[in-house]
């Protein structure tokens, strides 16, 4: 008996504690994303100022009321625009720094071949 | 030839990333709000300040009125300076202010109304921090011009003379 209610016990508990390490991780991975705005070169989740420990509350909310990731990155986008987020989007400002270093590659490897491949 | 050719489009790459990395010294790494695009005001629920009553945001905001929400503490020490600028704003009749207390004590928030005086028509408590965000906003002091439930104008750090000025004349 004793053990059949161990064994209920740990069903019980064993989804409810895999759901909130899953809430967590998430929680955690988005509030690395977002930019501490009164902070110098802080993440969200590495500052303890006033105003993360209240985006922290808020991410939690929203990850409750069942937004996904990029819904909860759209929704601080809308409130204090794209410099929040670390991860920026391709757009006409950021379009040299995803563009270049693809760019660089190519010229460099243009280089490479023709004085090293062509030559011989 | 093999010298002449590859310094030449190595320079280039060089004088580019150098060209990059310049013009990016030149970036604000500040984060600047963006204070005059037209927002709609946000739904939340709170609570009252004296009664702490729920009351939620569409009851507090009208339509065809005028507001002036200032986010305030105790513990802000810019807040003080902008208070007698906040009185000053509330006896003008367009203009209701309404105040939003940022994670504050009730007994130090009621001593400093005491003190310095109740500007306010009405006040709000924000416990958490969380609706502040809702407001995009950062930090307090904070005050956003509303009108037809729209932000119309956003000022961020305390009041001061110059400002009262801009707000009369906006709502005239």
């Amino acid at each position: 008996m004793k053990v059949l209610k161990l064994i209920i016990i740990f069903i019980f508990f064993l989804p409810l504690s895999t759901l909130n390490a899953e809430e967590f991780d998430k929680r955690n991975k988005i509030t690395k994303n977002l930019r501490c705005l009164i902070c110098q070169g802080q993440s969200v989740y590495d500052s303890d100022s006033e105003f993360a420990n209240s985006l922290k509350i808020v991410v939690d909310k929203k990850l409750e009321e069942g937004l996904s990731e990029d819904q909860i990155y759209q929704y601080f986008k809308s409130k204090y625009g794209e410099w929040i987020l670390y991860d920026p989007g391709l757009n006409k400002n950021t379009y040299i720094l995803w563009l270049l270093p693809i760019l660089i590659f190519l010229i460099g490897g243009a280089i490479i071949y023709k004085s090293f491949i062509v030559k011989k | 030839m093999k010298n002449k050719i590859l310094p030449f489009p190595v320079i280039i790459i060089f004088g580019i990333i150098f060209f990059i990395f310049y013009k990016g010294l030149e970036d604000s790494k500040i984060y600047t709000p963006d204070v005059n695009t037209k927002k709609e005001i946000p739904v939340f629920n709170t609570k009252e300040f004296f009664s702490e009553k729920n009351v939620k945001s569409s009851s507090i905001f009208d339509l065809d009125k005028i507001y002036l929400l200032n986010i305030w503490s105790s513990w802000c020490i810019p807040c003080r300076q902008e208070h007698s600028f906040l009185l000053n704003l509330n006896s003008h009749n367009k203009l209701n202010v309404i105040g939003m207390n940022y994670k504050d004590n009730k007994k130090n928030a009621e001593n400093f109304l005491k003190e310095l005086g109740n500007p306010y028509k009405e006040i709000f408590i924000d416990f958490d921090g969380t609706i502040s965000i809702e407001w995009g906003a950062y930090g307090v002091p904070e005050t956003f011009l509303i009108y037809n439930n729209q932000i119309i104008k956003k000022y961020i750090g305390p009041l001061n003379q110059q400002l009262v000025d801009e707000i009369k004349l906006l709502i005239k």
